[in-house]
Parts: structure tokens; C-alpha cells; sequence
């Protein structure tokens, strides 16, 4: 099977999830991947550690913003030179937006939140995780080509190939496809993305305000950790919106997510059912999420973080 | 101005998720069946959108009649007719095509939806939904102003925001805080029962995606309770058993 892989970059690196999703596509078959706008060579060439043979670079400076239409335009003209059976893409909200338009320009079937590889024994089918995290379903795709988006931190990302070769390519992009004008864009730098994130510490109303939130964001410093946020803590505007963890936020699938003084509302659950492990320290000894969780605490955050910081520090020094 | 606001037709996000006949069918059984959270939100941006610019707002729902009584609550709120596909909604394909058929039946000036499905989560249909219309598309958007025959709208992008100015018709998928949802009232109630709501027979019901079964994940143990003067336990926890540190 020839194999199609969508490259993101986040601050010209390769993200974690693209990797995952490369690692996902060499298990198919010959993988060639596609990344678009400015990016170092020797960074492309990287996604040989993860199985790509090669790597088709669009180096058009126009790209470095996910522009939706225009991207959709690259990796369907990719995907048909390429002569690819399937497009694989980590899910994103960037690939969620750009790939529905892939699928209807290549009439490709499109199965999204894959969380393992295809049975091809009798047609082809993949297992994929629905109603938020709560059950999984197998789907079988009868389209000659098919485009996978893959569940972050669902699949172990490979690091035993080499370099890939980058070659550049080139797409003709018609103006009309940039005609949606980007004003500014406001983002956090250097920060563990959330949705990434193998590692989550959580912060809710129990922190009591904003000026709190340095205990949420010392734990996750020392272990290495994102930061997220109920909907109320995002709602009263304590936490910008891209740090709402749960049903109507970000959906996220780490190995660990410590959730402090959080209540544990269905709503948040939704959110995290994913995780492999939740840790759920709260002083309410009946709030409902430690029903969720596999390690609870009864104390005050205020109490308990600094400690607990303090204990990771020296079992990490 | 003209908006299509498209819902689904979801089990609400407190449902017990279970299945019968051998793992291949949803369990409808004790199940409170909602307008997706997602979808609501385009809906309740589309009424403060007619209130300011006066319009039309049609709501579509690819869905089985039991969908019926979900789509009379978005007249209730404030949609003004509502159209029904009549197609179980199995394959996002299959929901995109019937979208794009009814939108090629009108003219309009927006069309809106939640950013994802909250039964399927895959969040592809806008995008399906705007290639086949060649309209562009854009989510997960959390902003949106119009102004004459432009839109200014915030999106939200990994770790942070990007505001863009686009001209009439595109397609957007929709999160908060775009709005704030809408409580139907009595005379919303009351007039949403003489609202129409035309059914109409699929396009075409090919699909691309079939499922074959469901499965439900494994439980979780009991939760190992630590006391809260004792953090080196769960340190040790940590290390030893779930290996994250």
C-alpha cells in the first residue's frame, strides 16, 4: 500500500501527533510525507526516524498559517501524485478542518479518531473511539481510497529510521483559495500544546481565582505537563479558552491527567475519559470524580501541591 | 440574511452508552436525546445574527424521524422552518452530501454547524460540506460578526487564536463562546409547533463508512485513595506504576 502522511509543524518542528501518525502510516506501507510552508531540511528529513522514505516539502511561505482551502488543494494534488491508497493525518483541529475537504475532492472514505492499526483479513476496517471516549466502534471503508485522522497519544511513535529524503513540490494554487485573510493570531510560545500533552495538570474553581494558578503551573513544570482548565475556570475567564478541558473544550488523551479541584462534572469527564491514569485531589471527599479516577487525594490544593511539587522535584532530581 | 443551521440529533452527554443485538446496535433504551452542544451553539449565534440583520434562519437535520421532536426545540429557540433529510446518519459522507444538497436549494448567506458530532467526534462534515459546495470553510470557530456581505471570525487554532475577515457564504463549524445557548420560552414553544418542517427523501444514501460493531472499553478499578500528608505515596505511584516519571 502506498501511504500519504499530512506533516504538522509547530514552531517549525514536527509536532509529537504527526510523528504518531507517521509511525501509524510506515506500519501500512511505503509512506511519503507532505509538509507545507517554511521548514528546515534536516527537521523534514527527521520523519525517516518515524518510517517516511520521503518527504514532499511545498516551501511556499504563503502556507506558514493552516490555511484551510489551500492546504486541502496540497495534500489532495499530494496524495494524487503520490498515487497513495490512503491519506493519514493525526487529528487535529487544523487536519479535522482540512481533511473533510480531501475526502470530498478525492471521494475518499474518511474514518476519524483511529486508535489502532487496519484488520485488512476481510475488506478494511479500523477501530475508532466515538462518543467522546466513552466506546469504540469498527468501521469498515469501501472507497478504493481511504483517509485516516488518528487519535493523539494513541499510537507509539517508531524512532528506528533514518533520514528521509526531502524533495520540494510544488502545488499551483489559484488566489480564490486565499481568499479568507488572516488578521492576527495570538499564541502561546514554547507552551506544551494541550491536546499533544502526555501529561496534563488541571486547575478548577477549587484554586478560588486566577492568582492561584501558580501551584497548577509549578506541578506541571517539574513534570513537564501542559495546563488545562475546567469550562467554569474558562467561562469566568481565569484560563484563555484553548486550555478548556472536557465535552465542549479540548478532548485530551494523556498517559497522566492530575485534575485540582475539580468537581468531576459529566461534562468534564467527557473530556478526559481518555487518560490512561487520573490523579483527583480535592478537599470535597464526595466529589464525583474521584470516582473516575486511580489515585485520589482528600486535602486542600493549597496544601497538597506544594508538597506534592516538592516531592516530585527531589524523585525527578 | 439567510443562515442553514445544521444539528444532530445526540445522545446527551449524561447517557449511559450501551449497545445491543450482539455489540452492532445503539441501546436508545433510558437515553434523553439532544440538539449536539456544539450544533447549539450555531444556533443560538444564528438567532443574535437575525435579530441584529433580520433574515431567515433554516434548520436541517439528517436523521430518522425520532430526530423530530430535537428539531421542533431549535424552532422553539428560534429557527424559523426546519428541513429533515430523512436518512440515518451513519456515515459523515453520506450527511455532508445530503447538506449540500439542500444548501444548493437556497440561498444562503451562512451555513452553520457545531465544530464536531458529540456520538461520532469526527468534525469533518463542514469541511465536506464546503468542498462540495466550493465554498470555504472554517473550525472550530469561536467568533463571529458580520458586517454587510463580510464576516469577521475568531478560530481557534492549538495553543491559541487567529481572528480572519472573509466575505458571504462560507461554511463554519462552531464552539463556544460564539454564543451563549438559548432556553426556548413559552411563546417559542408555542410557535414552534405551526413552524413547517418539510421531510425530505435523500439525494443519494451512498455512504463510504459502514460499521460493523461496537465495543465498550474495559472498566476502571476502584480508586486508590492516598492521604493527603502522605504525597510521597502517590510520587511512588507515579514512578512504579504508571511509569510517567
Amino acid at each position: 500500500m502506498l501511504v500519504l502522511v499530512f506533516i504538522e509543524l509547530e514552531e517549525g518542528k514536527i509536532k509529537k501527533s504527526s510523528r504518531e501518525a507517521i509511525s501509524y502510516a510506515a506500519a501500512l506501507g511505503e509512506t511519503t510525507a507532505v509538509a507545507l510552508g517554511t521548514a528546515d531540511t534536516a527537521e523534514l528529513a527527521s520523519a525517516g526516524v518515524n518510517g517516511a522514505s520521503k518527504v514532499l516539502h511545498v516551501a511556499d511561505d504563503k502556507l506558514n498559517a493552516g490555511l484551510i482551502q489551500p492546504y486541502a488543494e496540497v495534500l489532495a494534488a499530494a496524495a494524487t501524485a503520490t498515487g497513495a491508497d490512503i491519506v493519514v493525518t493525526a487529528k487535529s483541529s487544523l487536519a479535522d478542518a482540512v481533511v473533510g475537504r480531501v475526502a470530498a475532492k478525492l471521494g475518499a472514505g474518511l474514518v476519524s479518531n483511529v486508535t489502532g492499526l487496519p484488520d485488512t483479513s476481510n475488506g478494511f476496517v479500523v477501530r475508532r473511539s466515538i462518543y467522546t471516549g466513552k466506546a469504540f466502534a469498527n468501521v469498515s471503508i469501501s472507497t478504493d481510497k481511504k483517509i485516516l485522522a488518528i487519535k493523539k497519544n494513541a499510537i507509539e511513535v517508531k524512532e528506528d529510521g533514518g533520514d528521509a529524503a526531502v524533495e520540494s513540490f510544488s502545488v499551483e494554487l489559484a488566489d480564490g483559495l486565499f481568499g479568507a485573510n488572516i488578521t492576527s493570531t495570538e499564541k502561546a510560545e514554547g507552551d506544551i500544546l494541550l491536546p499533544e500533552a502526555d501529561l496534563v495538570v488541571s486547575g478548577g474553581r477549587g484554586l478560588k481565582g486566577p492568582e492561584n494558578w501558580g501551584i497548577i503551573e509549578d506541578l506541571a513544570k517539574t513534570l513537564g505537563a501542559a495546563t488545562g482548565c475546567s469550562k467554569p475556570v474558562s467561562d469566568m475567564d481565569w484560563r484563555p479558552h484553548h486550555e478548556h478541558v472536557g465535552q465542549t473544550g479540548v478532548k485530551v488523551s494523556p498517559t497522566l491527567y492530575v485534575a485540582v479541584g475539580i468537581s468531576g462534572a459529566i461534562q468534564h469527564l467527557a473530556g478526559v475519559n481518555s487518560s490512561k491514569y487520573i490523579v483527583v485531589i480535592n478537599k470535597d471527599d464526595e466529589a464525583p470524580f474521584f470516582k473516575a479516577a486511580d489515585y485520589g487525594i482528600v486535602g486542600d490544593a493549597f496544601d497538597v501541591l506544594p508538597k506534592l511539587n516538592e516531592a516530585l522535584k527531589q524523585a525527578l532530581a | 440574511m439567510n443562515i442553514l443551521v445544521c444539528i444532530t440529533h445526540v445522545p446527551d452527554t449524561t447517557s449511559r452508552i450501551a449497545f445491543t443485538n450482539d455489540n452492532t446496535v445503539f441501546d436508545k433504551t433510558g437515553v434523553q436525546f439532544i440538539i449536539g452542544p456544539y450544533d447549539d451553539y450555531a444556533l443560538a449565534r444564528a438567532v443574535e445574527l437575525k435579530e441584529q440583520n433580520g433574515g431567515k434562519i433554516t434548520v436541517l437535520n439528517v436523521g430518522e424521524a425520532d430526530s423530530d421532536p430535537t428539531v421542533r426545540k431549535a424552532l422553539a429557540i428560534g429557527a424559523d422552518e426546519a428541513i429533515r433529510v430523512n436518512a440515518f446518519p451513519s456515515d459523515s459522507f453520506l450527511v455532508a452530501n445530503q447538506i449540500a444538497e439542500v444548501a444548493k436549494q437556497g440561498e444562503y448567506d451562512l451555513i452553520l454547524m457545531g465544530r464536531e458530532s458529540i456520538d461520532f467526534n469526527g468534525g469533518m462534515v463542514h469541511g465536506m460540506v464546503g468542498e462540495l459546495l466550493g465554498l470555504p470553510s472554517f473550525s472550530p470557530v469561536m467568533q463571529l460578526e458580520v458586517e454587510g456581505g463580510n464576516a469577521k471570525l475568531t478560530r481557534e487554532i492549538e495553543g491559541g487564536k487567529e481572528k480572519l475577515e472573509v466575505a458571504l457564504p462560507f461554511v463554519a463549524g462552531c464552539q463556544e463562546p460564539i454564543a451563549e445557548w438559548k432556553i426556548p420560552n413559552m411563546r417559542g414553544i408555542m410557535s414552534a409547533r405551526t413552524k413547517p418542517l418539510y421531510v425530505v427523501e435523500p439525494a443519494d444514501d451512498s455512504t463510504h463508512t459502514n460499521i460493523s460493531a461496537y465495543e465498550l472499553p474495559a472498566e476502571k478499578g476502584a480508586v486508590k485513595m492516598i492521604d493527603a500528608d502522605n504525597v510521597q505515596e502517590l510520587v511512588d505511584l507515579l514512578k512504579n506504576e504508571t511509569k510517567v516519571i
